[in-house]
């Protein structure tokens, strides 16, 4: 659906040029949920921009939905952004017109007749959730109602893509997952091929298919969530990956830990997609003679499966709990001893 | 009982002359609107990292405006006694303060035009865009739509000021409310018509202060 191949975009400013995207290649299926993590000036927002022509890039080639839009122009241009929709973090809704005029916008646009437009927006408010807003204005609404007039106007042409230009970044936590979840349910329901940018994991997490890590415009790790979840390669992602799977607080918990039990062996447990359903400690504890304690742990839901830390402190005879680490290790958990240092 | 403390009033030629001031500053209005609108827009539009960025075209119209918003009313029309015979074939009456009020009035509205167009939100224009909007569209219903109350409140204080140009433009002998508080009040020594030609003026402006903050506050929905 979306082929970007050798992409390069270079900003010349006062002090020098910017390659804000730098060689970058990538695919992305049909019906995928696509997920772009950087943090900000990573290049991530021009990239996305580049997939509707708002920025042209300096060389490459930029295919989406058929359409080469690093180069076509003029009515191709304005044709081909109608089947690739974008939504953006603040929104931008026309404070002028009400809910159910601002949708009808890209169906104006498109010179759809006004029958017709009425029929379609009503729908599509349905979809999103807002009846009973119809005619109220921007102004008016939660921010979580007002990325619904932004989803439902992206909707209205019957796109093939949905850009998200950081959709859910202006959103408390809990107006994202509402977000997120209708992301999810327009992806199934209609299909539509999805790419978002953020710089929150947490949103990757719940529901990409597939994540690019980018870094000074490149993209440093590409792979399925859990994949990457499992085995971050690059020091970035891992950065990105602590941000859900351990609690802020980890390190001094984990070092205080450390000095409170000076016997035995604080162990860091991975778990990735079906080791996180085992009964790992029952079995360490009942064929080994040691003992176990669990200092700390969480487990975060992904698309395709779960990811979890899991901090225990293990003590015993020195051999006893070198075979027990042995045995976790046989049982495809990550494991990291952490040593007293 | 007014009459006896106003000797000098004649109604009738008072009506008349209200008459002209408000001929002379409705067709003035109308004008300015649509040729502020016009030249802000463009000045907007041109400028850096918009739609038609032209720095060429940008600074010529910017010029324009600069000067003829610079220059001293009572100035300008005599300025363009010229221009004004040329288009009108007239020097006196109503008419001939046409060319002036528009020429005098529009590039100081045409930049209250272009601060109410940089007001909107850069991302509604880029939602228009990636929507595959026109720049025509993007113009008729993203721009104007959106800086609607800015463009009335703008209007309105243009208004005003172009109700006391028109006075100016009385002087020189364009009719209305000011030339016959000049000619028939001021020079002749009769202070009542002076009165009474000024409350009439003052009435005006405050109906229109008054329709301009309805009509804004209707439509503004932020």
């Amino acid at each position: 659906m979306i082929s970007i191949k050798n992409v390069k975009k270079i900003f010349s400013t006062k002090s020098g040029q910017v390659r804000a995207v730098d060689d970058v290649n990538l695919d992305i299926a049909e019906g995928e949920i696509f997920g772009v993590i950087g943090y900000s000036g990573a290049g991530k927002s021009t990239l996305i921009r580049m997939l509707n022509g708002l920025e042209l890039p300096s060389e490459g080639q930029v295919l989406v939905a058929d359409n080469e839009v690093s180069s076509i122009k003029g009515s191709k241009l304005r044709k081909a952004r109608q089947e690739i929709s974008m939504i953006f973090q603040h929104f931008n809704l026309l404070w002028s017109r009400t809910v159910q005029e601002n949708i009808s916008f890209p169906l104006e646009i498109a010179g759809v007749d006004k029958s017709e437009r009425l029929k379609k927006v009503n729908e599509l408010i349905k979809l999103v959730g807002l009846d009973g807003r119809e005619d109220a204005y921007p102004s008016q609404l939660s921010g979580g109602q007002k990325q619904r007039v932004g989803i439902a106007r992206a909707l209205a042409n019957n796109p093939k893509v949905l850009l998200c230009d950081e959709a859910t970044s202006a959103l408390d936590p809990q107006t994202t997952d509402s977000i997120l979840e209708l992301l999810v349910d327009i992806n199934e329901r209609l299909g539509l091929t999805i790419v978002l940018i953020t710089h929150e994991m947490h949103v990757i997490r719940k529901i990409c298919h597939r994540v690019a890590v980018m870094e000074d415009g490149k993209i440093v790790e590409l792979g399925k969530v859990l994949d990457v979840f499992k085995k971050p390669q690059a020091e970035i992602t891992k950065r990105f990956v602590q941000q859900v799977t351990e609690p802020e607080e980890t390190k001094e918990t984990v070092q205080h830990l450390v000095d409170l039990y000076p016997n035995g062996q604080i162990v860091q447990l991975a778990f990735v997609g079906d080791s996180a359903e085992q009964p790992l400690i029952t079995n360490l504890i009942r064929n080994y003679q040691v003992t176990v304690n669990v200092l700390q742990g969480k487990i975060s839901q992904t698309h395709s499966g779960s990811y979890g830390t899991l901090f225990i402190h293990v003590d015993g005879e020195k051999d006893e709990v070198a075979k027990a680490i042995e045995f976790i290790h046989s049982e495809n958990v990550g494991v990291e001893v952490i040593s007293h240092d | 009982m007014i009459n006896e403390s106003l000797p000098n009033v004649k109604w009738e030629s008072m009506w008349e002359a209200t008459r002209e001031t408000l001929y002379m500053t409705s067709i003035s209005v109308v004008a300015t609107f649509i040729l502020g609108i016009i030249l802000g827009l463009l000045l907007f539009l041109t400028s850096k990292g918009n739609i038609w960025e032209n720095p060429v075209i940008n600074k010529v119209i910017a010029a324009f405006v600069n000067v003829f918003r610079s220059i001293p009313f009572l100035i300008l029309i005599v300025l363009l006694i010229p221009f004004t015979k040329l288009i009108m074939g007239t020097m006196i009456g109503q008419n001939a303060a046409l060319p002036a009020l528009i020429i005098g009035a529009a590039p100081f509205y045409a930049r209250m035009v272009e601060i109410g167009l940089r007001e909107i939100d850069k991302g509604v224009i880029e939602a228009a865009k990636s929507m595959g909007a026109r720049t025509s569209t993007i113009i008729w219903k993203v721009l104007i739509p959106e800086s609607m109350p800015a463009l009335v409140s703008g209007i309105t204080v243009t208004a005003i000021a172009l109700v006391g140009y028109t006075a100016m433009a009385g002087v020189i002998g364009a009719g209305g409310l000011g030339n016959l508080a000049y000619l028939e009040g001021f020079q002749r020594s009769r202070n009542d018509v002076v009165l009474v030609a000024t409350v009439i003026i003052l009435i005006i402006v405050f109906i229109i202060q008054f329709i301009g903050d309805i009509i804004t506050s209707k439509l503004d929905k932020r």
